[in-house]
């Protein structure tokens, strides 16, 4: 097994057991947020690992080092310390969606297996910001306009929500 | 590719029903958009697992439109946790079932 | 146009002899209930009576023109057609031809008669303005459907005419509905009619089936007609829940159509609803149960004169029912004291006459005493009505008495009346019922005919008997009103009177138009029965000879005068002569006489026979168990019940308001469905 495969399995054992953390995690919503940047970090070295680069960086600086930082400003600005109340009435669901979802992971995976089409080689400078960059501004260009739109319209919601009542 | 794509695959929607539980189970608000944020991670990441696979650059460039879609539904949501707060002084997410029967 | 093979012509003006008093009736129907602005008095007597009176006037010169140079030709006016289905198509037509023309003159003649009657009577009604209205709304109507029936060129445009009848009855009869009892007369007379009507539909099904069997399928009459020899001798045969048994088509069929006639001329066993009809107004009574709807059933027999000709069996029970009903209520009219009840017997019996002569296949003279009988039972009907106004509506004719002094016109027109339906010459209804038992006495073809003759004028006496009996027990002797209450008594309006003048007149001067050949030959007159030489070519058997000689005729003819005369002699020995007489009589065989008075119990057999069951039945297992129980219950409520209580004890739970709750709802929804697409 190469070092690369070595590192990926690391990596994915990271992300498990930070998801794991942040979704189990039930005295501290700080807490839960920095198990979140813990994924998301390995999730960018996961990228890297799969050639996808500028998505790495991307990630890195968008969800680590933004979303997670929005959640983190909201977090301390409602000042919850910890989480009084606790995570279902009963065990019961709980248990049964695990066991559903482990269940359905397993269904998956079988489905899927043989099934996929074989790997193709990458070509060079595949998942750079070059090859992206041109895919982005000329097939895809208007998506990407698109977006602008997007944020332009969350910004908007966004001040309009969290604004203080000034009267 | 460093790894069989089925293990990428797997990995993904191991993620992915992680962040269905968190947020299916949690009351907190919060967690369960970082729930949420988790999905759309696991989701990126199978989109990157294919792309690499076929060595298919709109994979990628989806996952971008992903990551924006995101950060823009955290702002907003949490915009509404903010209203919820000032309202309801919890951001227990019982706390809102006014459609209850 | 005209179609000269056949002798057909085409004309527009027969649609207007119906569709008049049919303008009329609805724009008193608009008036009464759409825009509720009723017409005065005088409005709705001028567009009523002036309806029916254009109608006649028209029927008139229809008539006219039908005894053109030519010779009686049939006229035929088709407005469209109604029905049209492959090969077969039913038109909206009208047809004139001799019997029809006989008929619409005699509707709408004692029609007019009787509308102008109304007037005077009606305006008694202590009702509000519309009441009167309402009475002339619906006599157009009636006049508008029984025309439609005579006139109908087909089955279907006949029976809807019938229904017509049938309805406008039941609507008159219960005309003061605000009286149980009086809505109670109406539906009887409807249902019986239905029944009735139910034997009708059925010959109209069965002849039909035959007729397109063999690729003729038609409901016209003249069509008919022309094909039927080629399905009369067809042997069907009944399905075995029926019996199973092979008839004869004509046999059947005329059957069938004959149940019909019982239902709608009240023959024996479909008869119980006339006298109990005389609870609607006196002119009903004269022109509905009288003169026209009750005719109906004789028109159709004629009518339909090919069919029975070719059904020996069927016309064989025409004439025993005709007889037997003729006698059954004779037999009832000479012990009942109302003056309506015993007239309504009469007509009764008088319908049977007329069914005795078209089973024996007289068919001319069964119209021929159809339409003496109208004139003369009318006369009677109006005139009883002009006593009951005088007597300020008492009915019972044991109140009455000695009212000669008091109202000697209307005595002399009833005396006239009475002595025509008795059947003494000259007046009308010696000559129609005298021709009834020449047809009877000479039908070989007929098992019984004889007897049938017997008891045609055993049936003769008694309605000399009763009909002198209500005479002189209302005009003549010791009155039995207290002397304040005779000063009472009064002659009605004019308005009522002088159509009782005219139809005097007629009722003794009808009966020369059908005027026997043996007498003809006395004074010299070629052909002298000018109605059957009128109707011959359209009836089955043509001039039907009886092959009698003259001096038989002659015989018979004294006979039945002889039967008259002796009626005659026992009510005035009973009534006048010897007054207590009856009531002793009455006492001795009173077993005998209660069985008569309470009409044979037929209506207590009935009742417990058939309405009884017929209403538990209904009440209980139709509308509770099967209405209110099953479909309301069960189906209709439950159903409603059954969802609320899915809804409200099962579904609701869904909507917990727990956003989490919704979320994996959504999940399992999405998994489901990606999961059966990959499947």
């Amino acid at each position: 097994m190469s070092a690369g495969a070595v590192l990926f399995y690391v990596f994915a054992g990271m992300t498990i057991l930070a998801s794991l953390g942040m979704v189990l995690n039930v005295r501290n919503t700080v807490a839960s947020a920095m198990s979140l940047v813990v994924a998301m970090i390995s999730l960018g070295a996961i990228y890297v690992l799969l050639d996808a680069y500028l998505v790495a960086a991307i990630q890195i600086m968008v969800y680590a080092g933004a979303i997670v930082v929005l959640f983190l400003f909201v977090v301390m600005l409602l000042n919850l310390r910890t989480d009084v109340f606790p995570v279902t009435r009963s065990r019961l669901p709980k248990l049964l969606g695990i066991a559903a979802s482990g269940w359905g992971l397993f269904a998956f995976l079988k489905l899927l297996h043989g099934t996929l089409p074989a790997v193709s080689p990458a070509p060079e400078g595949f998942g750079g910001f070059r090859e992206l960059g041109k895919a982005l501004f000329t097939s895809y260009v208007l998506p990407f306009e698109a977006t602008s739109f997007l944020l332009l319209a969350a910004i908007v919601g966004a001040v309009i929500l969290a604004k203080r009542r000034i009267d | 590719m460093l790894v069989p794509l089925e293990h990428v695959i797997a990995l993904s929607a191991v993620i992915f029903g992680i962040g269905v539980v968190g947020a299916v189970t949690r009351r907190n608000v919060i967690v369960i958009l970082m729930s949420i944020e988790l999905m759309l991670n696991a989701v990126n990441l199978a989109f990157v697992g294919f792309s690499r696979a076929w060595a298919n650059p709109t994979g990628q460039v989806f996952v971008l439109m992903v990551i924006t879609v995101a950060a823009a539904e955290v702002a907003v949501g949490l915009g509404i946790v903010l209203s919820l707060f000032r309202n309801r002084d919890s951001v227990d997410v019982e706390e809102v079932s006014l459609l209850k029967w | 146009m005209v179609d000269a093979a056949a002798g057909v012509t085409e004309t527009s003006l027969l649609r207007w002899i119906p569709f008049l008093p049919l303008g009329a009736a609805a724009i008193h129907g608009v008036l009464l209930g759409l825009v509720r602005r009723p017409l005065s008095r005088r409005g709705t007597i001028f567009l009523s009576c002036g309806a029916v009176l254009a109608s006649f006037l028209i029927s008139l010169f229809a008539f006219a023109e039908l005894l053109g140079p030519e010779g009686p030709r049939v006229r035929v006016d088709n407005l469209y057609t109604w029905i049209g289905a492959g090969n077969f198509s039913a038109e909206a037509s009208f047809l004139l031809d001799p019997i029809s023309a006989v008929m619409i003159l005699v509707v709408t003649f004692v029609g007019f008669l009787i509308h102008v009657y109304s007037i005077g009577y009606m305006d008694d009604d202590h009702r509000d303005d519309t009441g009167f209205q309402r009475f002339f709304c619906y006599l157009n109507l009636f006049t508008f459907s029984m025309l439609m029936l005579v006139l109908g060129d087909n089955l279907l445009v006949m029976f809807l005419g019938w229904e017509g009848v049938g309805l406008c009855s039941y609507l008159l009869i219960g005309f003061w509905y605000s009286d149980r009892w009086n809505a109670y007369c109406g539906m009887k007379a409807f249902v019986v009619n239905r029944i009735g009507d139910f034997g009708f539909l059925v010959g109209i099904f069965v002849l039909f089936w035959a007729l397109a069997d063999v690729g003729k399928p038609t409901v016209a009459f003249r069509e008919i007609a022309a094909a039927f020899p080629q399905i009369a001798d067809r042997m069907v045969t009944l399905p075995a829940w029926l019996g199973g048994a092979e008839w004869k088509l004509a046999t059947l069929v005329g059957l069938c159509f004959f149940l019909g006639a019982c239902g709608k001329s009240a023959q024996i066993p479909l008869y119980v609803w006339l006298p109990d009809a005389m609870a609607g107004p006196t002119p009903v009574s004269a022109l509905i149960h009288a003169a026209t709807m009750v005719t109906a059933g004789v028109y159709m027999v004629c009518r339909l004169s090919f069919l029975y000709a070719a059904a020996p069996g069927a016309s064989a029970v025409i004439a025993w029912t005709g007889a037997i009903t003729a006698l059954f209520a004779a037999t009832i009219a000479i012990t009942q004291t109302d003056i309506k009840k015993i007239l309504a017997y009469s007509t009764v019996s008088q319908l049977g006459y007329m069914f005795l002569a078209a089973g024996c296949g007289g068919y001319a003279a069964a119209l021929f005493h159809l339409a003496t009988h109208a004139f003369f039972k009318a006369l009677l009907f109006l005139g009883a009505g002009a006593v009951i106004l005088a007597m300020h509506h008492e009915q019972d004719t044991d109140k009455m008495g000695g009212l000669a002094r008091a109202i000697p016109r209307t005595r002399w027109v009833f005396l006239v009346g009475v002595i025509a339906i008795s059947g003494l010459p000259p007046f009308a209804g010696f000559f129609s019922k005298d021709e009834i038992l020449l047809t009877a006495f000479a039908a070989h073809s007929v098992p019984g005919n004889t007897w049938l003759y017997g008891i045609g004028v055993v049936t003769a006496v008694l309605t000399s008997l009763y009909m002198f009996r209500l005479y002189f027990r209302t005009f003549h002797g010791a009155t039995r009103l207290s002397p304040e209450n005779f000063r009472r008594v009064h002659e009605p309006s004019e308005t009522v009177r002088y159509p009782l003048y005219v139809l005097a007149v007629f009722s003794l001067f009808a009966g020369f138009a059908g005027f026997p050949q043996v007498y003809g030959d006395w004074l010299g007159i070629p052909d002298s029965n000018s109605l059957a030489h009128f109707l011959a070519p359209v009836l089955a058997g043509g001039l039907h000879d009886p092959g009698v000689s003259h001096g038989e005729e002659l015989r018979l003819a004294l006979l039945a005068l002889g039967a008259a005369t002796a009626g005659l002699v026992v009510a005035w020995w009973f009534y006048l002569r010897s007054p207590d007489l009856p009531g002793r009589i009455m006492q001795s065989f009173h077993a005998f006489w209660l069985l008569l008075h309470e009409k044979y119990f037929v209506d207590e057999i009935y009742d417990a026979l058939f309405v009884r069951p017929t209403v538990w039945i209904s009440d209980r297992v139709l509308f509770r168990s099967i209405d209110a129980g099953l479909i309301d219950g069960v189906a209709v409520n439950g159903t409603a019940r059954g969802v609320q209580a899915l809804a409200a004890r099962g579904l609701k739970y869904v909507h917990s308001g727990l956003t989490q709750s919704y979320l994996f709802l959504m999940i399992l929804g999405t998994v489901a469905i990606v999961g059966w697409l990959l499947r």
